[in-house]
């Protein structure tokens, strides 16, 4: 989507970032429209923190032009950051404090007024289901009722532009899904979302429109369905066959689908019927163990883009 | 300035957890080291011959350059561990510096914390003194900013360095090969003059004599009959201090941009 700084909140062009001979983040073009949920998608190491450090105005570009807010990070770092809310990948809670001292005086670092901390950490307080914790320490809290502490804190500026950075890694799924419908609300109030994730649910329940990334660049960008219209078909057949057989098949799938992935336990047939390719295989006298119709996800497209192989 | 005193208020946030017990341990060490070595060991001390100490009781003597000492361990203490405990254990630099706060805020506000609980420590230890009878002059009033000051020399430096670090091995270090020697041989307990004359011109490098020749000149009242010396001990220490918190303000600020 083209975008110009004014008409973006973020707009970012031939946006890079090396450290020393290594760069990890590769001439990247993106814009951010107000109202948008967006989501950068990737395998670890693909740049999309380094992407959300140089947003946030913590981490300078090397080169390329980036604005937020029609603002320059270079010159007006802490003006930006005074309309951001960031949720950071580790936890950076203070632990001497009590939960609502830590969203109380993270207001102060804003400049807000202690009466005006003190009435938005209690409405946080009850946005996050954390009233009944508010003056626990933050040490003996779930992960989930931390990751929801640190999206309060976030909120406490009322930020015009929320930066969250894998939100729901490491939780179960009882508060991701928690956390979903609270950012989900955020995004109905009109708050614009930049979210990382490599979990292509969060991504097709969150955003709007996504970038997928991977070595440093976006490899990809549109809306889930767009994504997967384009890089997946409407279907996807999963057989499994019983050990040592599916080496044996050489050649009796072909013509059965548009694209055909070969896995070490089981074969993918990407086709837009799923239903006629499975009685099709049953037909040329195949005897899977296991057949699996679906629709496409974004987890296909993802595999597609960024590959297979593990990154580490 | 009104950004660095937020920095400022978190920390008095914390430290209203431990307040109680913090302000009975700053009464407690000064009454411990100075009933020990000042009245216990003074005791020989005087007994034998006060000439070297220019006529002072050991008490007199001691009590002054403890309190320049004691405030120098304190500031070595507030800056390794919080520093670096808030730039990779909780991160809570981290959680700042992603608000309009700076990074030169967050250096320079944990700094002015520092000189804040060295100012409460030094007027806790000078009142013990006080109260010991070993304050010869109305002059330790000042020994409190001298104190505080020596302090401040040692805690710029040293937060620079604590920002560099990822585990807290190497404090361990700073506080046997530096702190104490320099506790020991910076004028605090003996005379420097008593040093072997090779070794002498050396305490002139630790900032510990200089603060320990100035908060022993305010509080004896012998700071009056040399100023420019006074003057000198003064000089050294705040430009070592202001060179301190330009190197923590910078290595901070690096960590914070590294991640």
């Amino acid at each position: 989507m083209p975008g110009t700084p004014e008409t973006s909140l973020i707009h970012a062009r031939g946006l890079t970032k090396r450290f020393g001979s290594f760069t990890a983040v590769d001439a990247v073009e993106f814009d951010v429209a107000p109202g948008e949920a967006f989501g950068f998608l990737g395998p670890n190491g693909a740049g999309k923190t380094s992407t959300m450090r140089m947003i946030g105005c913590v981490s300078p570009a090397t080169d390329g032009l980036l604005r937020i807010l029609n603002l320059d990070p270079a010159t007006h770092g802490p003006q930006i950051r005074a309309r951001l809310g960031v949720v950071p990948q580790q936890d950076t809670l203070d632990n001497e404090l009590t939960v609502r001292e830590n969203l109380v005086i993270y207001g102060r670092y804003f400049g807000l007024s202690r009466a005006e901390c003190a009435r938005r950490a209690d409405e946080l307080l009850e946005f996050a289901q954390l009233t009944e914790r508010r003056n626990s320490p933050v040490e003996p809290l779930s992960g989930g009722m931390k990751r929801r502490l640190t999206i309060a804190r976030a909120l406490i500026n009322e930020p015009t532009l929320m930066l969250l950075d894998e939100p729901t890694t490491g939780l179960d799924p009882q508060a991701r899904h928690l956390l979903w419908e609270r950012l989900y609300r955020l995004k109905q109030r009109g708050t614009t979302l930049v979210l990382t994730t490599h979990y292509m649910d969060e991504a097709e329940q969150l955003c709007d429109r996504l970038v997928v990334m991977d070595k440093a660049t976006i490899v990809a960008e549109g809306s889930p369905r767009q994504l997967i219209d384009r890089y997946a078909t409407r279907d996807v057949t999963e057989l499994r066959f019983p050990v040592g057989v599916q080496e044996t098949l050489d050649g009796q799938l072909d013509g059965l689908a548009e694209r055909i992935e070969w896995l070490p336990d089981r074969v993918l047939l990407y086709t837009d019927d799923g239903e006629a390719v499975a009685v099709a295989a049953h037909e040329r006298g195949l005897q899977p163990e296991a057949v699996l119709v679906r629709r496409s996800t974004l987890e296909d497209v993802f595999l597609r883009l960024t590959g297979r192989t593990l990154v580490e | 300035m009104a950004v660095l005193a937020r920095v400022v208020e978190h920390r008095a946030l914390q430290y209203r957890r431990t307040f109680r017990a913090s302000i009975f341990s700053s009464f407690l060490s000064p009454l411990l080291f100075l009933t020990a070595m000042g009245v216990g060991l003074g005791l020989y001390v005087d007994r034998s011959s006060n000439e070297a100490l220019g006529g002072l009781s050991y008490l007199e003597f001691l009590a002054p350059g403890l309190l320049a000492a004691s405030v120098m361990q304190a500031a070595s203490f507030e800056s390794t561990f919080p520093i670096m405990g808030g730039l990779v254990w909780s991160r809570i630099y981290h959680a700042m510096y992603a608000s309009p706060i700076d990074a030169r805020d967050i250096a320079l506000g944990n700094l002015a914390w520092i000189a804040l609980r060295l100012t409460m420590i030094a007027i806790v230890f000078t009142l013990v003194i006080t109260a010991l009878g070993a304050a010869s002059s109305p002059l330790i009033v000042l020994a409190i900013p001298a104190a505080v000051l020596t302090g401040m020399a040692f805690a710029g430096p040293i937060a620079a360095f604590s920002a560099t670090q990822r585990t807290p091995e190497k404090f361990a270090a700073i506080f046997r090969f530096g702190i104490t020697p320099l506790f020991l041989f910076s004028g605090t307990f003996f005379p420097v003059e008593n040093l072997p004359d090779a070794i002498e011109p050396l305490a002139w490098l630790s900032p510990l004599y200089h603060g320990v020749a100035l908060t022993r000149g305010l509080a004896l009242g012998t700071a009056v009959d040399q100023p420019i010396v006074m003057l000198i001990h003064v000089l050294v220490l705040s430009v070592i201090t202001m060179a301190g918190a330009i190197a923590a303000v910078v290595m901070i600020r690096r960590r914070l941009v590294r991640g």
